[in-house]
């Protein structure tokens, strides 16, 4: 009979194991990342670069932000709390109200024939504005635009839009689109 | 009168430490699980800002990262304290960004390229500026789909 092999000793297997677990805990990190996603418009050489559509005045929402971080908000200053409550107003429009973007008629899948928006949030800020102020603004935009496209699921589909599937999403997507346009930065007051 | 005691007559048996690697182990697997590595060191200091409308990045592989704030202490000596440019593990200038956004590029599968995602991560005291440029290059660079990393808002 063959003789039997000693047993390997595994009492240094708990020092090995700790070691391995002190590697892992020093250069792994734990947090997961997120933040605001968005979409840049394509590049346009100067050259190419025509003068802007026109737009009328009324399909414009303008938020300015200057060096000093204030906010002016279709030419009045503004506190940021108001500025989602003013965003949506200004993308729903529920009253039809003249002085809010117009609205034209558009065949959405499941919703039929639907008046949508042709509002524009265009945002432009000064070089020296704060990142972290400028992050908030854009924040409260996006918000704005979230909350009207789960309000309409809700009201819709009974789901919220992120339950929603991609062609619905869609559909809402084409009623409240996300259109935050950013302008070449130039100094905006407060030289 | 009573006995003497004898010395060690009732000891407590030593806990067995048998199970030690199976716990140990455990933890192991569980940090390994639900972790990632670190990309970089850090060279600047950077305080995200806060945002309520997070989305969350899917495919760490797809996202290359754009650093930007002031030196750490030890750097300040020789880069000052002005924010700069991170890219991979070094200061770099504006300019740079389309070269390395092209070799980040280079370095994914052809299919996945389309899908690829720049984070920036910006101290939220930085000055639009230096942002601004940051932009203009990636949108020169073709990398339009950017995520403006920032942490979760906690409600006051």
């Amino acid at each position: 009979m063959a003789r039997k092999t000693p047993e390997i000793p595994s009492a240094s297997l708990a020092d090995i194991a700790f070691m391995l677990l002190i590697f892992f805990l020093v250069t792994t990190t734990m947090d997961v990342d997120s933040g605001l996603e968005r979409r840049l418009p394509q590049w346009v050489d100067e050259t190419q670069q025509q003068d802007d559509q026109q737009i009328k005045e009324r399909n414009v929402f303008v938020v300015l932000v200057n060096r000093n971080n204030d906010l002016l908000v279709e030419g009045e200053y503004a506190d940021i709390e108001n500025l989602r409550e003013r965003a949506k107003e200004f993308m729903a429009n529920p009253y039809d109200d003249e002085s809010l973007p117009e609205k034209e008629p558009t065949q959405v899948p499941y919703f039929g024939e639907v008046m949508v928006t042709k509002g524009v949030i265009s945002l432009r800020n000064d070089l020296d504005t704060k990142y972290g102020t400028y992050i908030a603004v854009q924040n409260e935009l996006v918000g704005a635009i979230n909350e009207l496209r789960d309000e309409l699921s809700q009201q819709q589909f009974g789901k919220s839009y992120n339950d929603l599937d991609r062609d619905q999403q869609n559909a809402v997507r084409e009623i409240f689109p996300s259109r935050i346009s950013e302008a070449e930065p130039k100094k905006v007051g407060g030289n | 009168m009573h006995k003497f005691r004898k010395k060690g007559g009732k000891e407590l048996p030593p806990i067995s430490t048998a199970s030690l690697p199976d716990i140990v182990f455990m933890l192991l697997f569980f940090f390994m699980v639900s972790t990632t590595m670190r990309e970089v060191t850090y060279m600047v200091h950077i305080r995200l800002p806060e945002a309520t409308e997070l989305s969350k990045l899917e495919k760490k592989s797809l996202v290359s990262y754009i650093y930007v704030g002031e030196p750490l202490l030890q750097y300040q000596k020789t880069f000052g304290i002005a924010p700069r440019i991170q890219l991979n593990d070094q200061f770099a200038n504006v300019g740079d960004i389309q070269d390395y956004i092209i070799a980040e590029r280079e370095s994914r599968d052809e299919a996945e390229r389309p899908l690829m995602i720049t984070s920036l991560k910006v101290d939220e005291n930085t000055k639009m500026g230096i942002v601004t440029d940051i932009k203009q290059e990636l949108r020169k660079s073709a990398a339009l789909h950017i995520n403006y990393s920032s942490r979760k808002r906690t409600p006051h």
